[in-house]
């Protein structure tokens, strides 16, 4: 299972990263696969991407609200919105731990031998204060006297766009080098510092600012896609925590399996010597709550 | 009720994308992709 997940990764980070005639051609793919938003944060500004970016053109649809309103236009984003909730609703949160691209960067990244840090949980509301407020309403709210907003989360915190456009894009052209000022250098130090903080932390971004795992989270409990827990199968031998990359303890009832935290790896279930993690595809099911773990085992084992 | 939730949500985003396609938000999108986000990019 995760040699097929390692393989899907791979195939989706190059597919979403097809164009390598940028150095002959236009600086980034101009042709008709763009109309289509990739399921991982992937920016459409690096040079290779084939695929659009679904926060950034959920950005400049909202930033461009209010003018397209104006001139008669119903664009207030369905179009993104309709792609990522229908993905959403078959897999959950899935594409962010078998297709996105920056998803593994950071698996990568958090292999390299240095300490480890345990991830601050209350930092996990943050991908949900990074949608609303970066990706909704800074551009839907702060608008130019044209009535036209900017893409907040891009220009401002987007490690993808820094890394994947930014630098080589910069790398390419005299005249963006020249160009760039007091902002590229905030967003080089923020990705830096993101960038170390993935060697010592697994999957940060995922967990505490991906506005897009946060919109595939809120679909992981009415998927089709259900990971389902059998307590009573369950040894306790605390396997699946511990390869868990977002930290999801399910086993003891702290969590619930399909939590908006899980990325659907599926390492739980690979891992699992007793088979008490199984996968199912269909009508949800009443699941087994926290009350009835804790009916297996008691909090004081918790 | 909770059963037919993954084909409510299914059909109710199936229904959103259309309504985007409808309304010609493809084109908005293409049209921002294939330009050079400044923005992105951390120059504008």
């Amino acid at each position: 299972m995760e040699r097929l997940r390692r393989r899907s990764q791979y195939i989706f980070a190059l597919l979403a990263n097809a164009y390598w005639l940028f150095p002959w051609r236009s600086p980034i793919y101009q042709g008709p696969l763009k109309k289509l938003c990739f399921p991982g944060l992937n920016c459409h500004s690096c040079p290779a991407a084939t695929t659009s970016c679904p926060l950034g053109a959920l950005q400049n649809l909202l930033a461009t609200l209010r003018p397209s309103l104006q001139m008669g236009q119903l664009h207030i984003g369905a179009y993104v919105l309709g792609s990522l909730g229908l993905i959403g609703s078959v897999a959950g949160r899935m594409p962010c731990g078998w297709i996105c691209p920056f998803g593994l960067l950071q698996k990568w990244l958090f292999l390299l031998p240095v300490p480890k840090l345990s991830f601050w949980r209350p930092l996990g509301r943050g991908p949900y204060l990074f949608l609303i407020v970066f990706v909704v309403l800074l551009p839907l709210l702060v608008v130019d006297p044209l009535g036209y907003g900017s893409v907040w989360f891009c220009k401002y915190v987007c490690p993808a766009g820094t890394l994947e456009a930014g630098i080589p894009l910069l790398c390419l052209d005299q005249g963006l080098r020249r160009a760039a000022g007091w902002l590229f250098a905030y967003k080089f130090i923020l990705l830096i510092l993101l960038l170390i903080w993935c060697t010592l932390t697994s999957r940060p971004f995922c967990r505490a600012i991906c506005p897009l795992g946060a919109i595939y989270g809120l679909f992981n409990r009415v998927s089709w896609l259900q990971l389902r827990f059998h307590p009573d199968r369950c040894v306790q031998c605390e396997a699946c925590l511990t390869v868990c990359p977002t930290d999801v303890s399910f086993y003891n009832g702290l969590d619930d399996l399909n939590s908006a935290a899980c990325i659907r790896c599926l390492r739980c279930l690979s891992v699992c010597p007793s088979n008490a993690v199984s996968l199912e595809f269909g009508p949800v099911r009443e699941d087994i709550g926290k009350e009835d773990v804790e009916q297996f085992y008691p909090k004081a084992n918790c | 009720m909770k059963r037919y939730l993954p084909l409510f949500t299914t059909i109710a985003f199936i229904a959103l994308l259309a309504l985007g396609i409808w309304s010609g938000e493809v084109p908005v999108v293409w049209n921002k992709a294939i330009t050079v986000c400044l923005s992105c990019i951390g120059i504008g």
